[in-house]
């Protein structure tokens, strides 16, 4: 009976209304009178700046945040809930994936899907029905490897799709996803978006965290942006016979940011000058695999005040370039000539490097970039401690000050330079680990994905900074996959397919088709 | 820039310094707590300057030894080995001394030096091996045991010489009857020393322009500390002094506390513990530092060795038992995280003084070992506990998300991307 009101409820009104949410932190209004409401079987995407309320409205619907601790109602199907943990709302068929992913690498496929409510009777495992079920549900979201593969011998792309497979197994109806395109390359985040665009035939929901445009645009039905924890405005998405949508990127970044970002890459300020830095015949072995060249034969040459791009997919040899570049962090048998005014540089620790002018500003900050349960000052002034110290002994003072100087420089939101970072948001966290760079005054500042997981504003900053940085004078190389970033950054581009350097070209008049080509291009130097 | 920002930012960076360090007062209040619970138990007898005396010498080697966990478990680590480190080294000394003949002066430096290499040994395992430092140190308890009992052949060795006991028994030289004289002295000018430090620091970061505590709070601070200091020597001053071994800990906290806050040498370890990977990519020597640390780990098990080989004038097989343990639970209780990274020098002897006055406190009402033990595990567990509690309660504030703008926020203020671009296409 119960269950006939509900179906008859889900016809008429939408799967999911939130209604007038208030959520409150100590001294923060996160949420500050939301609606969102989500009609059944539609791909809704859920924009905004970091910051703008759009994970603790998740929290909120998820059950992370119980209720009590927040106001307003949420309804599903039409009847009202009240979340007192994730449990209960996996009870009514809410899954949220992170952008953490929640899989544990040493156990099985199936093991992971099943983690919780394993296919058992008494307490023993019945494997077969396991499997066979893991398999069905494998097919189901496109991914074709066997049950009993353990995730860790899995790609991101594939543990993403098992994570929805272990929703699916859960007979999830509404699928949250917070950025889960981030760490993906462009074929497995087509993939991933084809199999949203799937369920959906299916009848399930999605709601859709992203700071890409370009993907939001193609997939989703409605767009809600979200600022300043208020729900601004909610755009239906109409496309015509050639799949162009109604909606633009530029009217969704309007939305966001509140006005019109005419130009979402800042000029260029400054002349470029004469030739810093030259990389001659750079080659890296993989730290594992004897034999096999990560990079392989790199040359590239840098000038002052210029940006220069490294485009390339996924495993072209980017990262382990950089890294191997920054004081042999990546790699065995680093080999080849890193000249700097001509004359030949130490390259053998990363304390050379560093006093060498190179800052390396890696690709996964949380792990590589910061100490988390540090404050933003002690992290600041990691690299470069000598700045605020005298024969090894520190000057609190001055490093409290010189700290502060620069996360204002960068434009960090925080309550101040002692705040732990990691409470900041990826934004700021980034900002951040670039203060830190800029901090040790470098030459050289090789970025290595900087606007990953950040949204349009801070991006913006991050590009500031850069800007200004490559106008006194130093030298920037951007690695990044996205290829407008590179496209709207960089004064000349160099490609890279497996390991090795396939193309440069000037930036500008460069297109993504041209990039796409040289990136692709295996065997053979350009 | 605005003057109200510049102001608030710098209410900001003040604010910041002088908290911080708020975790460690729950324990040194809880210290004082106890203090006062024994002294009110024991009718008054903890406090005699004969306990007082009595409770610096049993806690000397704990002290000596958790300083160099703490150590330990900020870069992240554990040691296990420490207390057959005291055994060995203990051991060794007596034989030089007693079978070899050598004076105490020769016998301490190659004691300590003893010491080194074994951290050395085991330094080598964890930090460039990377075998995991549990694995390393479990081990060498096991290897220094063995080591000890094959070195005095399954007996004790004593009596000792006058001349290494002193280290552990002795006290400042002075005359006998009435108060102390040096011990005063020696109280005056550290209490003088710090009265310095605090408002010189004070003086700095006005200098700075960063906001300070009023001077009437500094001057307070002081007096307060002034008290303390000198209620403390006048006490010790009452029996016969300060003890030679509360100098060397007085030296030692002083000097590990200076280091592990005040010089990039320090900072490095704490990096190190926060996040090995970040501090190598910022040019940190991390497989180096973690090598220095189990180094001086195993100095401070040696000279920890020597005090308590002199306290009980002799080396014996089995001494140390569970010292590794003593050591591990002060740094805990003293407010260091299992995941490295967080700890200091003055939680870890906090964390000690805990369990020492708990023990000689308990001790002095006539509770039995049994007991003794019971409560000890529980103020162990409930300290950490409560510590955890208390982040979670922290870290459950403001979400990443939801940090506060600055700048005002709101629709009208517009976000900050625009009010730069105009200076960029300037």
């Amino acid at each position: 009976m119960r269950q006939e009101e509900r179906r008859s409820a889900s016809r008429g009104g939408p799967l999911l209304s939130m209604r007038d949410i208030h959520k409150d932190f100590p001294g923060v209004r996160a949420l500050d009178g939301v609606s969102l409401s989500v009609g059944h079987g539609r791909v809704h995407a859920l924009m905004g700046e970091n910051g703008a309320g759009k994970s603790t409205l998740m929290k909120v619907l998820s059950g992370v945040h119980p209720a009590g601790s927040y106001t307003g109602g949420i309804l599903v199907d039409g009847e009202p809930c009240a979340f007192s943990g994730v449990a209960d709302s996996e009870d009514a068929g809410i899954a949220i994936i992170h952008q953490e992913l929640a899989l544990i690498p040493q156990l099985s496929i199936s093991e992971n899907v099943f983690l919780g409510h394993e296919r058992a009777r008494y307490g023993v495992v019945d494997w077969g029905a396991t499997h066979a079920r893991a398999h069905e549900l494998l097919r189901r979201v496109g991914l074709d490897e066997n049950p009993a593969t353990p995730v860790s011998a899995l790609s991101v792309g594939a543990r993403q799709l098992v994570e929805i497979a272990k929703a699916l197994a859960k007979r999830v109806r509404l699928l949250i996803l917070d950025e889960p395109t981030s760490a993906l390359n462009e074929a497995e985040s087509t993939r991933l978006l084809e199999l949203l665009l799937d369920l959906r035939e299916q009848g399930v929901t999605c709601i859709l965290i992203s700071h890409k445009l370009g993907e939001v645009v193609r997939v989703c039905d409605e767009i809600t942006i979200l600022r300043d924890g208020r729900a601004i405005e909610t755009l239906a998405v109409e496309r015509d016979a050639d799949g162009t949508p109604s909606v633009d990127e530029d009217r969704i970044i309007r939305g966001m940011v509140g006005r019109e970002l005419d130009q979402r890459h800042p000029e260029r300020i400054g002349e470029i000058g004469e030739v810093r830095f030259e990389v001659r015949d750079w080659t890296v072995d993989h730290p594992a695999r004897t034999g096999h060249r990560v990079v392989d034969g790199a040359h590239l040459t840098l000038r002052a005040g210029e940006v220069v791009g490294m485009a390339g997919l996924m495993g072209a040899g980017r990262t382990e370039f950089a890294m191997s570049l920054f004081g042999r962090s990546y790699g065995r048998h680093v080999r080849g000539i890193l000249l700097k005014d001509g004359v030949e540089m130490a390259t053998g620790s990363v304390t050379e490097a560093i006093r060498g002018g190179i800052a390396y500003v890696p690709e996964d900050r949380k792990s590589l970039g910061l100490v988390l349960d540090d404050d933003i000052r002690h992290n600041t002034t990691m690299a470069a401690l000598d700045r605020v110290s005298a024969r090894g002994v520190l000057d609190p003072g001055l490093e409290a000050v010189e700290a502060s100087r620069m996360s204002e420089r960068m434009r960090v939101r925080s309550h101040g330079a002692t705040q732990v970072v990691r409470t900041l948001s990826g934004g700021n966290q980034q900002k951040v680990v670039l203060g830190k760079w800029m901090f040790t005054r470098p030459e050289l500042l090789i970025l290595d994905e900087p606007t990953r997981g950040i949204d349009v504003g801070a991006k913006y900053e991050i590009y500031l900074i850069v800007r200004q940085l490559a106008a006194e004078g130093a030298c920037v190389l951007l690695i990044s996959s996205e290829l407008p970033e590179i496209l709207g950054m960089c004064d000349r581009i160099y490609t890279m397919c497996e390991g090795r350097i396939t193309g440069e070209v000037p930036g500008e008049g460069a297109d993504q088709e041209t990039l796409m080509r040289l990136m692709t291009r295996t065997g053979g130097h350009p | 820039m605005k003057e109200p920002d510049r102001t608030s930012r710098l209410a900001r960076i003040g604010g910041a310094l002088v908290s911080g360090n708020s975790r460690q007062y729950g324990m040194a209040i809880a210290l004082v707590a106890i203090i006062v619970l024994f002294q009110i138990l024991t009718g008054g007898l903890l406090l005699t300057p004969l306990n007082v005396t009595n409770l610096i010498m049993q806690n000397s080697y704990i002290l000596i030894l958790a300083i160099g966990m703490m150590l330990v478990i900020v870069t992240g680590h554990i040691d296990l080995s420490v207390g057959s480190v005291v055994a060995f080294t203990g051991a060794v000394s007596a034989i030089m001394l007693t079978s070899w003949g050598l004076p105490t002066v020769a016998v301490v430096p190659v004691a300590l030096l003893i010491g080194a290499l074994i951290g050395a040994w085991q330094g080598f395992w964890v930090a460039y091996v990377r075998v995991p430092a549990f694995i390393v140190t479990l081990a060498g308890m096991l290897i220094f045991r063995g080591a000890t009992l094959a070195v005095l052949g399954g007996e004790s060795v004593a009596p000792l010489p006058q001349s290494l006991r002193d280290i552990a028994s002795g006290f400042l030289p002075g005359q006998g009857g009435g108060p102390h004289v040096p011990t005063l002295l020696l109280g005056a000018l550290g209490a003088a020393a710090i009265v310095w430090i605090q408002w010189g620091t004070r003086a700095r970061s006005r200098g700075y322009g960063l906001p300070v505590a009023p001077a009437p709070v500094t001057a307070a601070t002081s007096a307060l500390t002034v008290v303390a200091i000198l209620a403390f020597t006048y006490v010790l001053a009452d029996y016969n002094g300060l003890p030679l071994v509360g100098l060397l800990l007085v030296a030692l906290i002083a000097g590990y506390s200076f280091v592990m806050r005040s010089t990039t040498m320090g900072r490095r370890v704490y990096a190190v513990g926060g996040s090995e990977q970040a501090a190598a990519l910022s040019g940190i020597r991390t497989q180096r530092t973690t090598f220095w640390v189990f180094v001086n780990m195993g100095v401070l098990s040696a000279l920890a060795g020597l005090v308590f080989t002199a306290r009980l004038n002799a080396a014996t097989p089995g001494a140390g038992t569970m010292f590794e343990l003593d050591a591990i639970a002060a740094a805990f209780i003293g407010g260091a995280s299992a995941s490295g990274g967080v700890g200091t020098v003055v939680g870890a002897v906090v964390g000690a003084l805990v369990m020492g006055v708990l023990n000689n406190g308990m001790s002095l009402i006539g509770l039995g070992v049994d007991w003794q033990q019971l409560i000890k595990g529980l103020v162990l567990l409930l300290a950490v506990a409560f510590d955890i509690y208390n982040k979670r309660r922290v870290n459950t504030g403001p979400a990443a998300s939801a940090a506060p703008r600055p700048r005002g926020g709101g629709a009208d203020s517009g976000p900050p991307p625009l009010a730069d671009k105009a200076r960029a296409s300037s």
